[in-house]
């Protein structure tokens, strides 16, 4: 009976944490990645409003940027008087934390675009949307997908955090879990499996970004 | 080559020489966030806190607190449910008892496995029984009209009061000293002192040891660690805190050399496990599964069973099957 | 006034008023970790970074440090440390520190590789040393950036310490961790508004800086 290992293979999870190994993954991708999701679909209208209007966008980027830094074990905790002790009460703080990343990522983007270029589009006839879609948003993606590449990587490791109130951390779950079951094992999976996963994402998202911008192969960039 | 290196989100530098006029929008938008935070949210309507889950309908529901023996006991009684044919569910690790109480009250979960001197003195803070007959008498004057405790199984699992290695050396104690004699002994000193968040404030905690054994509330600095846990178990072996709470089947008190003061003023209790449930979930074969289960429920079957599951790491949920098993209750 | 009724009786509460549990006495430790793991930090990272900046090397180094940073959860690196190397304070700044380190490498990198290589031309012309130059011409040009860097180091720092907490250390977390377990919601916002306003004020402190040391011809807009 002695020396029985708590599970049989590495990603056989206890009973307790009530859903397996690839369960937990796909909970942490759906919430993460929705996140972003949600966080741009936000930012792309902002973005384009503070690239229209340049007045209102320092106050936009002073917002976020006040939100993006307050602790998000604290946003957690003060929206459970909201939306309870739910996957809710994470997903919404996740997706402003993105609002941070991708709002300045939509408007470099979009200023990322050389004016004559525009000039060159309305010349040929382009309306204002096909203008948008054909034009502005290609030459903007580089940037933009380099944003959301960062929000990506930065829902996936702070939704961790979410297992403070509940099992709703994803992969995170395993750390509360595995410090009180007496269980480092559990631990340390759910640390190198959430950094495996991260680092996919990333590269993962690299490959769409130049999948989308054959053209822009040539250009480097940082982080 | 031109295209400078970009980084997010600081590349357009967001600190300008306008700072009032910019941080006074989002200030004021904060503001009004916050105003509006103050007015509309949920706990309001149902005047309980918002720590609290709404109840759920459905099969029987088996929930633990947040300790490995919680969950182990919730295997077993909810295994044993399942047995006889009943659906359950589990939701484990929970919270502590001050959650978890208030969930079975709602009904959002059906049993819970508890241990009837910590149910008291939750349920009356100066209750002040001293035998299992006393205090189950006690506990069923005190639940409301939903909620019952079954028959308490022989097995008891308490809260001590445990010295490090080095705090029991200093001061010259050894086995069989009582948290009186602690006290004594340090005569005014100031210890650091070990154990879950709700240790603090419960009577079978920090709230006891000041009112009957007259330790001051100035002379202890609390370490919050967890339910007699890894935490705990590693702050007292390291000698990182003075005194902390373990539970009486933990192993590392003998492995460590701890001393666990004898507890003569009896703050914490009788501590027989028995399952706390919401009447109107669970059937009467349900309710005869369970007492069965606590007929055959002693001490040392609780200790060779947290053996397997803290220390020989095996699932809690297989330890409980081949218990049942073994007893022929499953 | 729902909010504010908690928070009114987190701040009537006289347990919070003195004791180990006291609001100056989480600040006091609170602030200990975030600015002792921020200066380590700051030594470990900012010379790497000038040094990379400077020589132009580095870049692709940097930039996975910079991926892998920002992928690491501050929760499982504190749990794990915290469970395999045990509960010294010691131990739990280690994620602190390794968090803080990224944001300076990124961006006091860039800020040193995007100086105006004219401005650097003319510094060697004027026969500047490598050491003068650093000092006199690339830091304060990329001084913007650098600010920038400390700034995002030090706000994930004081977040990572608020989640000290689950690993029995103290700070404002400690009232998050405990009153989610002691089911004392007050306490909870109690802990959350106080730490949301330290980071506010670690925000204020470093645009402040930025004022106070950024020359003025490189302000721009």
């Amino acid at each position: 009976m002695s020396g029985a290992l708590v599970h049989t293979g590495v990603f056989d999870m206890p009973s307790y944490v009530q859903s397996s190994f690839l369960g937990l993954i796909r909970t942490q991708l759906e919430v993460s990645l929705g996140a972003t999701l949600a966080g741009l679909v936000i930012a792309l209208p902002i973005g384009q409003l503070c690239s229209r209007l340049p007045r209102i966008y320092p106050a936009t980027l002073g917002l976020v940027t006040i939100i993006y830094s307050i602790p998000s074990i604290a946003l957690f905790v003060l929206l459970i008087d909201y939306t309870g002790e739910s996957e809710t009460t994470v997903f919404i703080p996740l997706t402003l934390y993105t609002l941070a990343i991708l709002v300045p990522g939509v408007v470099d983007g979009i200023r990322s675009v050389p004016p004559n270029v525009l000039d060159a589009a309305d010349g040929m006839g382009y309306g204002r949307m096909r203008r948008y879609l054909t034009v502005e948003l290609p030459i903007a993606l580089p940037t933009l997908m380099a944003a959301v590449r960062v929000a990506a990587v930065s829902s996936l490791s702070l939704m961790s955090i979410g297992s403070t109130i509940g099992n709703y951390g994803g992969l995170g779950d395993l750390f509360l879990l595995g410090l009180k079951f007496f269980d480092n094992s559990l631990i340390w999976v759910g640390l190198i499996s959430l950094l495996v996963l991260s680092v996919f994402c990333d590269i993962l998202l690299r490959g769409v970004q130049r999948l989308l911008t054959p053209w822009a192969r040539s250009l480097r960039s940082v982080g | 080559m031109s295209r400078k290196t970009s980084i997010h989100p600081q590349r357009s530098n967001p600190v300008s020489p306008k700072i009032l006029p910019r941080f006074a929008v989002p200030a004021v938008a904060i503001l009004a966030a916050s105003a509006l935070a103050g007015c509309g949210s949920t706990s309001s309507n149902s005047g309980g806190s918002p720590l609290a889950q709404s109840a759920s309908a459905g099969s029987v529901v088996v929930g633990s607190d947040n300790f490995p023996e919680s969950v182990l006991l919730a295997d077993v009684y909810g295994q044993a449910l399942a047995a006889k044919g009943t659906k359950v569910g589990y939701k484990y690790n929970i919270g502590s008892r001050e959650v978890t109480y208030n969930l079975v009250k709602s009904g959002s979960i059906t049993l819970k496995p508890e241990y009837n001197g910590a149910l008291l003195a939750y349920l009356n803070k100066s209750a002040a029984q001293t035998s299992t007959s006393e205090v189950d008498a006690a506990i069923t004057a005190a639940l409301p009209s939903n909620l019952e405790i079954l028959t308490p199984s022989d097995a008891q699992d308490g809260d001590t009061l445990t010295l490090s290695k080095q705090e029991a050396s200093t001061l010259g104690l050894s086995q069989g000293a009582t948290i009186g004699d602690f006290v004594t002994k340090l005569a005014g000193k100031s210890i650091t002192i070990g154990g879950s968040p709700e240790f603090q404030t419960r009577t079978q905690g920090l709230v006891g040891l000041e009112n009957d054994y007259g330790l001051k509330a100035s002379q202890i600095t609390y370490k919050t660690l967890d339910a007699g846990g890894p935490l705990t178990e590693k702050a007292l072996t390291s000698g990182q805190v003075d005194a902390g709470d373990l539970f009486t089947t933990d192993t590392t008190i003998s492995s460590g050399g701890l001393l666990t003061l004898v507890d003569s003023k009896d703050i914490f209790g009788v501590q027989n496990v028995l399952p706390l449930i919401n009447k109107s979930s669970l059937s009467q074969t349900g309710v005869t599964a369970l007492n069965a289960v606590d007929a055959k429920l002693d001490s040392a079957t609780l200790l060779k069973l947290d053996a397997e599951v803290q220390v020989q790491k095996q699932d809690p949920l297989t330890v409980a099957n081949n218990w049942l098993k073994s007893e022929g209750l499953s | 006034m729902n909010l504010f009724t908690y928070l009114r009786q987190f701040f009537d509460d006289p347990a919070y008023r003195s004791g180990y549990d006291s609001i100056w006495t989480r600040l006091v430790e609170h602030c200990e970790y975030s600015a002792v793991a921020l200066l380590i930090a700051i030594a470990i990272a900012l010379p790497l970074a000038i040094l990379s900046g400077h020589t132009g090397r580095g870049d692709n180094a940097i930039s996975i440090v910079a991926v892998v940073g920002r992928a690491l959860p501050s929760l499982g690196l504190l749990v794990l440390l915290a469970a395999e190397l045990g509960l010294s304070l010691s131990v739990t700044m280690i994620p602190l520190v390794l968090l803080g380190i990224p944001p300076i490498l990124l961006y006091t990198h860039a800020g040193i590789r995007a100086v105006d290589p004219a401005a650097v031309d003319a510094a060697r012309g004027l026969g500047m040393t490598p050491w003068q130059l650093v000092r006199q011409v690339e830091i304060p040009a990329a001084l913007p950036l650098i600010l920038a860097g400390l700034r995002a180091a030090a706000i994930q720092i004081v977040a990572t310490a608020t989640l000290a907490a689950v690993v029995s250390f103290g700070g404002f977390g400690r009232y998050i961790i405990d009153g989610l377990y002691q089911y004392d919601y007050a306490q909870v916002v109690g802990g959350a508004v106080l730490v949301a306003l330290l980071s506010l004020v670690t925000l204020c402190v470093f645009w402040l800086l930025d004022r106070l040391l950024v020359s003025p011809g490189l302000r721009t807009r």
